[in-house]
């Protein structure tokens, strides 16, 4: 009878939990915060991003209390961020101010400001490499420091983004700057039509896995097919709340790492084209996933009868707590209902043999 | 009591924001009021919707008894009291007499409740319409204009193919002859109950974000035709092995030593109590 509705199942939780203590014990070193964070500093940013919270060192905890389950790890932030209290909103930031550390264009070989490859594996080969078995990890930290000490720190310099000429030519349309407070998915029921920055608050905290696999599907048919990435850039802002004495003031509160992408496609415009663009943005180096977004933000603008055409769709099914929730559920005794759809069944059958 | 987390969990606001929402349900009966539904350290879809508003009502006077499938001692009701115990050292109970406020997944107790108790139900799928219609922004219009013939139509087609009608548990109702209401996937025995009751029914949807409720002393009608009467689950000529009661939902299980087959109230603190009146 397992972990039937008898009595019992107080024991057999308290032995279930003792059970991943010991599997989360592993061996006899310790997995510590600081190399989770700057180690696994990709897996960091996933959980970050889909958790819609901001913290290396809590999600370098979470994923150490977890063995390591990015949706566990986004359970535990969301469960914890849903006990904070909102002291404050940041000012709106302009990513235009952003200090870039990485910024590609697929459209334009030359853009202002200048392509800037940056860190990425997209050029590496994925062949395994066997030294890191035994690697020297404090000196290979130091002969990075070095390196880097070495360095003369370049001038920050902003740039504008790709689109700015295009809208300039007049072939992406000019929108004037919107800044009514965004609606808010994390203290509302979303409602359909759904606001854009409804539709962008949820892309951005969706599953990586989820939305990556719809952009996916656009990319291969059902959908307006290959968008161009106009610009994709990755780089530090600052965030900063207004100060409550005086209005022209603002405090600054630190700074936080994005990925942010353009996504250009073509449009309709009365008897000509245009272009379109979509946007993506996300915490962390999380560069699919700022594609994909940019990718289905543009097709649900776009409307149709594709899949990642319909907000309801795209919006009600990617959140990683909210479908690995109602997923999980189905582990969960469901005698009553069965015992129910039974007897249904049962006399459907008894009418036909009559 | 976890110090390091605030009374019941969430945030006062949070739980004022989410009293508000229960406000309106109870104002308008069967209707589904959105709210903002806070995540918290249980999974969405284990009851999330049901805690959040025991959550937001309950303080120190209060007794909790939490029910899963009937049981006091289920898994998950078992993990639900004890994070309410976590955050709050409010007592519970199994006894549904005693309890205050009961928090139950899939039923309605044995034992009719009383005015002074209110009766949490956890809610998957609040859209009674959601089995004609899967878009949000069309059953919410639905609503609006009272545009029921669709389920009327499937309850028909149902009648037709299968001569009788094939829902389950979650079957619809209608209240006060405005909404028509999804009233958790209780089975259909648990129906009757909802009407003209004497406690407060509340329905919380977690993941779908949605609070409904049914107060004391409100019509509450299971959807039929006037030809077609509804029709319960029936466990005639079957009774519970242990206290000997029939007219009480029933639990089927296999003896796996006998390959046997028996039947076993699902409330199993109404079982023991007829069980301890006997002795």
């Amino acid at each position: 009878m397992a972990y039937v509705a008898v009595s019992g199942g107080e024991e057999a939780i308290e032995e279930s939990i003792a059970l991943l203590k010991y599997y989360r014990s592993g061996s006899k070193k310790d997995l510590e915060l600081e190399t989770i964070q700057n180690k696994m500093a990709l897996l960091v940013d996933k959980v970050m991003s889909e958790a819609g919270l901001y913290s290396k060192e809590y999600a370098a905890l979470a994923l150490k209390q977890c063995e390591g389950s990015t949706e566990e790890a986004v359970f535990l932030l969301r469960a914890y961020r849903s006990t904070l209290k909102r002291t404050y909103y940041t000012n709106i930031v302009n990513t235009k101010d952003m200090r870039i550390i990485r910024r590609i264009s697929a459209a334009f070989k030359d853009i202002q400001g200048g392509q800037i490859l940056g860190a990425t594996y997209d050029y590496t080969h994925r062949l395994i490499d066997f030294d890191l078995e035994h690697e020297d990890a404090a000196a290979l930290y130091e002969e990075s420091e070095k390196k880097l000490a070495e360095e003369t720190p370049e001038k920050v310099h902003f740039c504008n983004r790709v689109s700015d000429g295009l809208k300039e030519e007049g072939l992406i349309d000019t929108f004037e700057e919107n800044n009514e407070a965004p609606f808010d998915v994390t203290e509302n029921l979303l409602e359909f039509p759904s606001p854009r920055s409804a539709r962008l608050q949820t892309l951005t905290r969706a599953d990586t896995g989820f939305i990556s696999g719809l952009a996916y599907s656009v990319l291969r048919g059902f959908g307006q097919v290959h968008p161009t990435v106009g610009e994709l850039r990755t780089g530090y802002v600052e965030l900063e709340i207004p100060y409550l004495l005086d209005n022209e003031e603002s405090i600054y509160i630190g700074e936080i790492l994005i990925t942010e992408v353009e996504a250009f496609n073509q449009a309709d415009d009365k008897d000509q084209l245009k272009l379109a663009c979509g946007y993506g943005a996300v915490y962390g180096r999380n560069e699919n996933k700022a594609i994909a977004m940019a990718v289905i933000d543009r097709e649900l603008d776009h409307g149709g009868d594709y899949p990642t055409q319909s907000d309801e769709f795209v919006l009600m099914h990617g959140d990683c707590l909210e479908m690995n929730g109602f997923i999980s559920h189905l582990k969960l005794p469901h005698y009553v209902t069965f015992q129910s759809k039974l007897d249904a069944v049962r006399k459907t059958r008894r009418k036909d043999n009559e | 009591m976890n110090k390091n987390y605030n009374y019941a969990f969430l945030d006062e606001g949070s739980k004022r924001e989410i009293r508000r929402s229960i406000l309106k349900a109870v104002a308008i009966p069967g209707y589904q009021v959105p709210f903002g539904s806070r995540e918290l350290p249980i999974g969405r879809g284990w009851g999330t919707g049901g805690i959040q508003i025991t959550l937001s009502l309950i303080g120190p006077e209060d007794t909790l008894k939490v029910i899963d499938q009937g049981s006091d001692d289920s898994v998950n009701a078992v993990n639900i009291k004890k994070f309410v115990r976590l955050c709050t050292d409010v007592p519970t109970t199994t006894d549904t007499r005693e309890a205050s406020i009961i928090q139950t997944r899939h039923r309605v107790p044995e034992i009719p409740m009383k005015n002074d108790q209110i009766l949490v139900l956890q809610v998957p799928i609040p859209e009674p319409l959601r089995i004609v219609e899967p878009r949000e922004e069309v059953t919410k219009k639905m609503h609006a204009e009272k545009d029921y013939a669709p389920i009327w139509l499937q309850l028909y087609e149902s009648l037709i193919k299968y001569k009788k009608i094939t829902i389950g548990t979650e079957y619809p109702c209608m209240v006060e002859n405005r909404y028509i209401m999804n009233p958790s996937p209780i089975p259909k025995f648990d129906n009757p109950k909802l009407n003209d009751s004497q406690c407060l029914y509340l329905f919380g949807a977690g993941r779908e974000k949605k609070i409904y409720a049914i107060p004391p002393h409100t019509k509450v009608t299971s959807l039929a035709f006037d030809d077609v009467p509804f029709e319960k689950e029936s466990f005639k000529g079957k009774k519970c092995r242990l206290c000997g009661n029939e007219n009480t939902y029933l639990d089927e299980m296999f003896d796996s030593d006998t390959g046997e087959k028996h039947y076993q109230c699902s409330d199993t603190s109404y079982c023991k109590e007829v069980r301890m009146k006997c002795h």
